[in-house]
């Protein structure tokens, strides 16, 4: 066991792609660290080099305090799961999870033993003479798990070990990753491209973006207190709601009616450079439906009058889809995420607001419905370079800070 | 519907029954000769009405034809082996390296494999006479190597880039070296592929006659598609067709041995099972 440190590292390709640029990053012994970001972010370039699959262009990575820049992947003593299983085929499930023992040159006793244990643990006792051909996706899954764990190394890296699984073996597997992160207390460092998969499996979620890292933090962290555009948009499902705002007399004019702000807002918005028009994010579940809600609360929100287009009521509550005047936030951070999540046409005037209302609230669609958010969890965002003005020392304190 | 199967299955019996007659007459008919004695070789009959080993044994009393045998496995095992590991080295090099004079290197190959042999023969010759060559095993399988290797590649190739790059870096990931890893992993999945090719470069080299009757001139190194060309029965006044036809039949009996041998190593579907999707 060891921890794992990024000190500056850089990857360039021959064709001149820059695909991870100076990353910084220290993960703890035993810790769990999950990369995400949308595909081509240099999630995988990233790994690969803590693997030694890829040199490292620029800058310095050590495992367990020691440069290791140059060691083979042999030499560094961590486990890799891929994300194509990477099986031996040619080899039965036993013979799959013995090589890295045998390559080891351990004893016949010792290996039968480790084996045997691994197999346990993942459940794959009686299927250790099956070939990989005969086995279904997630008992492949597990092999590749097993191969692993199987020698006890220093790390586990793994490259979208679920993403070819179905969606509810997927959630199966995840327990079973995080189970077995735990009780090795290795430290494991976890790529992945969907932010549930983050939000759930990590102690830490580093969010990658263009080869560079956007935040790092627990996931709870991340969700409260984003750092920029990018980081609010990716993190959470279903994913922030985004508005222009314009300030004028010291106020926010948005499609939800004007925003009053507080002092250090003002203050922050007052020099001669910083922007007129803002982006206003805030998330579902800060809407509410509002007639359901108590005059203490309506104190630290504001209300606006719209449309309902769809509600799709889940039991424990409803999604309840509004659209609201006014021009679309746009952006290179919100294009970006849009592109990832393959909704590029979200076409038409005005916009769409995605709310979590409480499933007591008896909005219909086709009516004009009354709805209260609460401005003490709106993020306000530059457009320019992306940063949350509303974060101060890292934590996000919404409109009305003073 | 079990009708229809039976229907089906009688129709595809019909079928490949055809193309089996068609395939199969033309060497059916060799052995049938093969085993005619010289007075009933010219009657027309596809069962021989009298049945004789003596084209046998005629072509294996004389040292003519047991030399070329030799000298025909030798040096199509030689030529073989050598272009098989050379091409598997290259085509592997092709399927997984990016390097300088790689597009060339594919060019060249590709323009050999197309040069008409014939126009090669007379240089060839001259130069073998020049090198003291001429006339001898290495003769034979340095061009025999020369025009096996694109076919090698080509096939090879083809096989190495069906094998997932993810499993050998998985098996350096679990502490193979590069070699360990090729020989383990890869090879082991690259079989079919390579026993393919060996049949291919085994059956060329076997084939040749244009290369063995120019650059031979005694039993040395003579092939046996050119001793049979010098057959003359067991007399210089016996026809020697059903002697031909005898050895025609033996020859092609390693062949056969040789395809069986490395076919039931050819399981098809060999990587299946190594990554999803
Ligand atoms: N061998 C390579 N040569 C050139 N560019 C590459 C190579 N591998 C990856 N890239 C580029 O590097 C970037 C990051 O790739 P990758 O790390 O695979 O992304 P991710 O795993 O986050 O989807 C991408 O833009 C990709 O096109
Ligand atoms: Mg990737």
């Amino acid at each position: 066991m060891a921890d794992i440190v990024l000190d500056k590292v850089s990857k360039k390709f021959p064709d001149g792609t820059i695909a991870v640029r100076d990353v910084d990053l220290e993960i703890a012994d035993g810790e769990f660290v999950i990369l995400v970001g949308p595909s081509g972010c240099g999630k995988s370039t990233t790994l690969n080099m803590i693997a030694g699959l890829e040199d490292i262009s620029s800058g310095e990575l050590r495992i367990g305090g020691e440069r290791v820049n140059d060691k083979a992947p042999r030499d560094r003593d961590i486990a890799m799961v891929f994300q194509s299983y990477a099986l031996y085929p040619n080899m039965t499930v036993r013979e799959n999870m013995a090589f890295p023992l045998r390559l080891a040159k351990l004893d016949k006793e010792t290996i039968t033993r480790k084996v045997e244990e691994a197999a346990k643990v993942l459940e794959l006792t009686p299927l250790l003479d099956r070939k990989p051909a005969n086995l279904s996706g997630g008992q492949r899954q597990r092999v590749a798990m097993g191969r692993a764990i199987v020698r006890q190394p220093k790390a586990f890296l793994m490259d979208e070990p679920l993403s070819n699984l179905d969606a509810k073996l997927r959630v199966q597997m995840r327990t079973v990753v995080s189970r077995l992160q735990k009780q090795l207390a290795t430290t494991t460092v976890y790529v992945t491209h969907d932010q549930t998969e983050a939000m759930t499996l990590g102690d830490r979620v580093v969010i990658m973006r263009g080869g560079a890292i956007q935040q790092v933090g627990p996931p709870q962290e991340l969700y409260d207190h984003p750092n920029n555009l990018f980081v609010a948009g990716f993190i959470g499902s279903p994913s922030m709601n985004f508005l222009t705002a314009t300030v004028d007399e010291g106020r926010l004019r948005t499609a939800l009616g004007d925003v009053p702000i507080g002092d250090r807002i003002r203050r922050e918005l007052e020099g001669a450079d910083a922007p007129r028009d803002l982006i206003l994010g805030i998330r579902p579940e800060h809407f509410e439906d509002a007639e359901l809600i108590d005059e203490e609360t309506r104190r630290r929100g504001a209300e606006f009058t719209a449309p309902v287009d769809i509600v799709e009521s889940m039991g424990s509550d409803k999604y309840v889809y509004l659209s609201v005047e006014g021009e679309r936030a746009t952006s290179a951070e919100l294009e970006e995420l849009a592109a990832d999540a393959g909704a590029a046409d979200f076409s038409g005037a005005g916009s769409n607001l995605v709310t979590r209302l409480s499933a007591e609230s008896t909005v219909t669609e086709g009516e004009d419905r009354r709805v209260w958010f609460n401005l003490e969890k709106i993020h306000l965002f530059d457009p320019s370079d992306g940063r949350n003005l509303t974060l101060h020392e890292g934590r996000a304190a919404g409109a009305l800070a003073d | 519907m079990a009708d229809t199967t039976t229907r089906a299955k009688v129709r595809w019996g019909l079928l490949d029954l055809a193309v089996v007659v068609f395939a199969l007459t033309p060497v059916l008919w060799i052995m049938s000769l093969s085993f005619k004695t010289p007075a009933t070789l010219t009657d027309g009959k596809f069962i021989p009405r009298e049945w004789t080993l003596e084209n046998y044994r005629t072509i294996f009393a004389t040292d003519q034809f047991v030399r070329a045998l030799v000298n025909s496995i030798g040096i199509a095992l030689i030529a073989t082996s050598i272009a098989v590991v050379l091409g598997a080295m290259a085509a592997y090099a092709i399927s997984r390296l990016d390097f300088p004079g790689k597009r060339m290197l594919i060019g060249v190959s590709l323009l050999i494999a197309m040069f008409p042999q014939v126009s090669l023969v007379s240089p060839l010759f001259e130069i073998e006479r020049q090198l003291g060559l001429f006339d001898t095993w290495p003769g034979l399988i340095l061009p025999y190597i020369t025009f096996a290797l694109p076919l090698a590649i080509y096939t090879l190739s083809a096989f190495f880039k069906q094998i997932p790059w993810d499993l050998e870096k998985a098996a350096k990931m679990d502490g193979a070296t590069q070699g360990q890893a090729f020989r383990r992993v890869i090879a082991p999945l690259a079989a079919p592929g390579l026993f393919t090719t060996a049949i291919l470069v085994f059956i060329f080299c076997w084939n040749d006659f244009l290369f063995a009757i120019s650059l031979t001139s005694t039993e040395r190194s003579r092939t046996v598609p050119v001793a049979l060309s010098f057959f003359t029965g067991a007399s210089q006044f016996e026809d020697p067709t059903g002697a031909i036809c005898a050895a025609a039949v033996v020859i092609t009996v390693p062949i056969i041995l040789f395809v069986l041998f490395f076919q039931r190593r050819i399981v098809s579907g060999l990587t299946s099972g190594a990554v999803k999707g």
